[in-house]
């Protein structure tokens, strides 16, 4: 059948087009290519002969109608429903002319509306704290309001089922880091210094930052998700218009119970992490556990360790804050729970790391 | 009496506007529908009664107090005054269903545990749940089930005004004819005031008193059914053209 889709017949001035056979979108192509061959501009009548044709559906009467305004063909066809196919292409490609034309945008505007959306995005974020520090006022104002049973079953959720992966990781990080140290200290003769080394490294940076970098994965992802996943239910409307404010029912356990137990994560850390840092002194620079332990008490100044747990609220807030941030503006669409979850852990390590630079330099500076 | 008072409510989402100026008023004991063509901003007018949204300008009156300059307080006393039911129901998916009935009970009323479970269990049978379905999570029961369990959360607090956005939506035939019975038995037996958003026909025929149309950002038609077909509106014509007689419940009930 595609051999003979299209016979033409010409004289000087005229061409005739015959279709014949089915005339579908899958044969259009050959039809588009058969007749560009024949260049039509250089006739005064062209006729679309439909008369052998048995089927023809919207788009090649699409294309037809193309041919029709473009050369000024008259299409002869005795078959009813050709001329009904192709009234209704005609009368919608008017609205189509009209309304779909895609907007072009320059690099400017581009940038310009990436930019406004983050800084409202930014006044958002600052509208949530502000409601969360009002709802705080609220919270402390009757001791009737604070929610004991919701702050221990967060308590429970994101912070003791916990207890073991940040065991676990820190313990690691503190062999690792231990093992690592080792061998250099041992080509110096300095096998005591291990102590000094981990004692510092691991109470003031290492186990509050991985504490943090392992709650905000666990945790805050977790409270995007669960957050978000009830704001599509609409349970979160329910509450409202039940009177439940979100905030003193969602949001204020959540921060609580992230900012009471962060510390106690991070004493657990830092434990950890010397344990492990102990038996690697142990097993490969022949330091037992007495003398390490002795040395430590020596050396590192309580101090330390204190800057390490200070840092624990400070990190938990921000935590918190974002992943429940983040659920809250989830859409009604099942898609934003994810992009938002993602969002949520990206930016709270990027918000804890700030944090840690700044009380880097502010205990420097205050010769802590 | 008018329990609510909808007064030149304007919306605007941005610089798209939704509504331009709605007025209505819904009478004590009525079952009031909001209805129109999709994206008209009948659910946007409902949240914005229920105070999840806020409007432009105007006013909106709830059982004589206006929403527009309320203090939280006076809110949460409104709030316990009236019922919410959602499209899908919006039950607390961490709590069983009598959890989530004996929630606003346990919030808000000092109440021995023996009464909550008795007020509990009398909800549930109310909206023709069985006591059993009572420890069932809302994830492990029906769609129609968790409407009813919706609605028996509506009524914990015996409000006199009930929301329902979409009550019928998703539900198969036989199921939302019984739910469209079982509004009319809690009207009958409750005495409630109803603003019930929805497109189902046969709802509309079985339940409503009056109506709201809300077409092209305006109030097309407020009042009765028996006159809702003299309108002139494009809108209102296709959609009650084919609806032509109307069908009762005894006919949808021998299909």
């Amino acid at each position: 059948m595609p051999e003979n889709l299209l016979r033409t017949t010409s004289n000087k001035e005229s061409i005739s087009l015959e279709f014949s056979g089915e005339l579908t979108l899958y044969n259009l192509h050959q039809a588009q290519e058969s007749i560009a061959k024949t260049e039509l501009s250089n006739f005064k009548k062209i006729t679309v002969d439909l008369k052998n044709a048995s089927y023809l559906d919207t788009a090649f009467a699409l294309f037809l109608t193309d041919l029709e305004e473009e050369y000024n063909a008259t299409i002869e066809s005795e078959n009813q429903n050709f001329y009904h196919t192709l009234a209704l292409t005609k009368e919608h490609k008017k609205k189509l002319d009209k309304n779909y034309k895609i907007k072009k945008e320059n690099i400017f505007a581009y940038f310009g509306k990436a930019f406004y959306a983050s800084y409202l995005s930014f006044i958002s974020f600052m509208e949530f704290l502000g409601k969360v520090f009002f709802s705080f006022l609220l919270y402390f104002k009757n001791v009737k309001n604070i929610r004991l049973k919701e702050i221990a079953f967060e308590i429970n959720e994101s912070a003791l089922r916990a207890l073991g992966i940040v065991a676990l990781t820190s313990f690691l990080i503190g062999l690792v880091t231990a093992y690592q140290a080792a061998y250099q200290l041992q080509r110096y003769g300095g096998n005591i210094f291990i102590v000094d080394m981990m004692g510092i490294s691991i109470f003031r940076e290492l186990a509050p930052l991985i504490t943090a970098i392992v709650i905000a994965g666990r945790s805050g992802s977790a409270y995007t998700a669960q957050i978000g996943a009830m704001k599509i239910t609409q349970e979160i409307d329910a509450m409202r218009t039940m009177g439940f404010d979100p905030y003193t029912f969602l949001v204020l356990p959540r921060i609580i119970a992230l900012v009471i137990m962060l510390p106690i994560l991070i004493f657990v850390a830092d434990i950890m992490a010397m344990l492990g840092g102990i038996i690697v002194a142990d097993l490969s620079l022949d330091l037992p556990p007495a003398l390490f332990i002795e040395r430590l008490q020596e050396v590192v100044a309580m101090k330390h360790f204190y800057v390490g747990l200070i840092k624990g609220p400070f990190f938990a807030f921000l935590i918190a804050s974002i992943g429940i941030y983040r659920g809250l503006i989830v859409k009604d669409d099942t898609q934003s729970i994810g992009y938002n979850t993602t969002k949520s852990v990206v930016e709270s390590l990027f918000a804890v790391i700030v944090c840690d630079a700044v009380f880097s330099i502010a205990f420097t500076n205050l010769g802590i | 009496m008018e329990l609510i008072r909808v007064k030149n409510v304007k919306t605007v989402f941005g610089d798209k506007v939704v509504h331009d100026g709605l007025t209505l008023h819904v009478k004590e004991g009525e079952i009031y529908g909001l209805l129109g063509p999709s994206g008209c901003g009948k659910t946007t007018l409902l949240r914005e009664m229920v105070m999840l949204q806020e409007f432009h300008s105007g006013s909106v009156e709830i059982l004589g107090q206006k929403i527009e300059n309320i203090s939280e307080k006076e809110a949460q006393e409104l709030r316990r005054k009236w019922g919410v039911l959602f499209q899908f129901g919006a039950l607390f998916s961490s709590l069983t269903l009598a959890e989530n009935i004996a929630l606003a009970l346990r919030e808000y009323a000092t109440l021995s545990e023996k009464m909550i479970q008795e007020i509990v269990a009398f909800k549930l049978d109310l909206v023709g749940l069985k006591p059993s379905d009572a420890f069932l999570y809302p994830s492990q029961i029906s769609g129609g089930m968790r409407k009813k369990a919706g609605i028996a959360r509506a009524l914990a607090m015996d409000p006199k005004l009930l929301f329902l956005d979409e009550p019928t939506s998703g539900l198969d035939p036989i199921s939302a004819r019984e739910f469209d019975e079982l509004i009319l038995q809690l009207r009958s037996m409750l005495g409630l005031t109803m603003v019930i958003v929805t497109h189902d026909l046969h709802s509309i025929y079985n339940t409503l008193d009056r109506m709201a149309i809300i077409d092209n950002k305006k109030i097309a038609y407020e009042g009765s059914l028996e006159e809702v077909t003299s309108v002139k509106n494009d809108f209102i014509q296709t959609f009650f053209r084919d609806a032509i007689p109307i069908p009762t419940k005894e006919t949808t009930f021998k299909q």
